[in-house]
């Protein structure tokens, strides 16, 4: 699925996100990366600095805006403010398409700052399904919604996480956001097989995959962004591509950041990934890991 | 349980003040979360919950350095604590996380013992910087454009000026604060240690000051540029949106400098300014 109207059938290739330790080393080195991901929030401010920088980067580089604040799973309305100054720096950037994440995060006014999970219900579903649609109608840009990495489970949920997804990006028509390694870390703290997971989803609908590197503690796994990518996430990795087709990949590193040369060198370990063979949409399912 | 009923219950939970060894509240509701075969309900909501109090607490942390010094870092977690639990964010941006903490001091001083107004100085000095590094800028005037002033035309101070009236000299403790810190990964233990000794020591002996400050950004660097009682009223004024007569009729009224004195400042004020880029259109 090279390119799809979920990400303004753009080819993107492989990204990396843009992070402040950095700016400098791309402004003098002007490193050839395919297109940075940015934080919306971080630029989603009235001046100064953040502004700055990113109007410098995107005088030479394609940037897509990935938002962790907008809680498409909250109960509550969407945040006018947010969605406003969100539809600012949309025209200021022109991102092909626009993703934030599959979760709730605050209530009653009140913000926690975090990416929760969702129980999985079909009245979950139908209200994201339409803040979605609220957000694409106001924004004018197409939405992606992706998986996040889960440390809890509900009694009420009615189906699987993935089934959940579909329900939502159904009645939303809305792209994907695949984070695959949020589905290891999920399949390994919930005991599911991640190739469930990925065959389960409409490859006609992933805009984009994200991949990163997590923690692993004893009784559960964290997804903490600060390590390189694991063998295992690789793999899923490469079942992905297999299924959706060469698609926009883009690597987090979000603590204990190293270089800027040493991110982009584990993003680039998607390009052999990339030159995988023609997608196949029903592909047979390997041994879990 | 509906999705909003399940939502407030979680939230709820999660924002419970953490316990002794950072364990989340045993008797936080857990009803609505599944168990597996490693963890209890309760300690799959504990990440939840150990990852917003860290989350929020590190973010005060690092915008309120100069209060930091001020309380020491035992009192600093004690009040951020208590802060959070009493004003829960909310904004999407944690950026406003510390805007309601002058507030909330003056409502709740014992959190900051003996050094109540240093701490609320530092407060409002460290929400100024933070507003100063991100407030927008307007198209600026420069010298030129004042040309034709007069006392009828009425001039608007850019966004990112922050006109605040302090009591104490905090300005010169947060620039050492900041510099302490930028050593820090530089020099031995024993450097920092003296350091730190020599800065809790200027704390407690700090005399008040009466002092006007603007917090100011050039070259997306926040600086604290002290003002005149005079200038600091114009500009207020100014700021206001009065015409420029009749601010600097208020603003100079009470002065005891000689008009002609009074006339020279003011051209050095206003040309200053204009080099600083402080004032714009105020539309």
């Amino acid at each position: 699925m090279p390119a799809n109207r979920f990400n303004g059938f753009t080819e993107y290739g492989i990204g990396v996100g843009l992070r402040i330790p950095h700016y400098q080393h791309i402004l003098e080195k002007k490193p050839v990366v395919g297109w940075f991901e940015i934080i919306s929030e971080n630029y989603m401010v009235d001046g100064g600095r953040p502004l700055a920088m990113l109007d410098r980067i995107l005088e030479q580089y394609r940037v897509v805006q990935h938002g962790v604040s907008m809680y498409f799973g909250s109960a509550e309305r969407l945040n006018r403010d947010h969605l406003r100054r969100l539809k600012a720096l949309v025209k200021r950037t022109k991102t092909p398409w626009l993703t934030d994440h599959l979760c709730w995060g605050s209530v009653d006014g009140r913000y926690t700052h975090d990416l929760l999970p969702m129980p999985y219900t079909f009245e979950a579903a139908k209200l994201t399904a339409r803040k979605v649609r609220e957000a694409r109608s106001y924004l004018e840009v197409p939405i992606a919604v992706e998986n996040v990495s889960s440390y809890a489970e509900f009694h009420e949920s009615e189906m699987t996480e993935w089934e959940f997804l579909n329900e939502v990006v159904e009645r939303a028509d809305c792209g994907i956001l695949l984070d695959v390694n949020n589905i290891y870390v999920s399949s390994r703290n919930h005991s599911f097989d991640p190739y469930d997971y990925l065959n389960g989803v409409p490859a006609e609908r992933v805009a984009q995959i994200h991949i990163a590197g997590h923690s692993k503690f004893r009784k559960y796994i964290l997804d903490t962004h600060d390590h390189p990518v694991i063998d295992p996430v690789w793999k899923l990795y490469e079942h992905a591509i297999r299924r959706v087709g060469q698609t926009a990949t883009l690597l987090e590193w979000d603590d204990r950041i190293p270089s800027f040369d040493e991110v982009h060198a584990e993003a680039r370990k998607a390009e052999k990934f990339m030159a995988a063979p023609t997608p196949l949409h029903a592909a047979q399912t390997p041994v879990a890991p | 349980m509906n999705l909003l009923t399940l939502q407030k219950r979680m939230a709820g939970a999660l924002m419970l003040p953490l316990a002794a060894g950072d364990h989340i509240d045993p008797a936080a509701p857990v009803d609505y979360i599944k168990p597996n075969d490693r963890l209890t309900s309760l300690e799959r909501l504990e990440i939840y919950s150990r990852s917003y109090w860290y989350r929020l607490f590190d973010s005060l942390y690092e915008d309120f350095p100069g209060l930091r010094a001020v309380l020491g870092q035992r009192a600093f977690a004690r009040l951020a604590k208590a802060y959070l639990t009493d004003r829960p964010s909310a904004s999407w941006t944690m950026r406003n996380l510390g805007s309601r903490l002058e507030e909330w001091l003056r409502r709740n001083p014992t959190f900051a013992g003996d050094r109540l107004d240093l701490a609320l100085d530092m407060i409002r000095l460290e929400w100024a910087h933070t507003e100063a590094f991100d407030a927008a800028e307007k198209k600026v005037l420069g010298p030129e454009d004042l040309l034709e002033l007069g006392p009828g035309m009425r001039i608007g101070l850019q966004p990112y000026v922050r006109l605040i009236e302090l009591r104490y000299p905090v300005d010169d403790l947060r620039v050492k604060v900041n510099a302490a810190s930028e050593e820090h990964g530089t020099a031995s233990n024993a450097v920092l240690k003296r350091k730190a000794g020599g800065l809790v020591r200027r704390i407690h002996s700090m005399p008040p000051e009466h002092i006007f400050l603007a917090v100011h950004r050039l070259d997306f660097t926040v600086f604290y540029r002290r003002l005149d009682a005079e200038e600091f009223h114009l500009l207020a004024a100014l700021g206001k949106g009065l015409p420029v007569g009749k601010a600097m009729e208020g603003a100079l009224e009470d002065s005891p400098a000689p008009v002609d004195e009074l006339r020279r400042r003011v051209e050095t004020w206003f040309a200053a300014w204009a080099e600083m880029g402080w004032l714009c259109s105020q539309f």
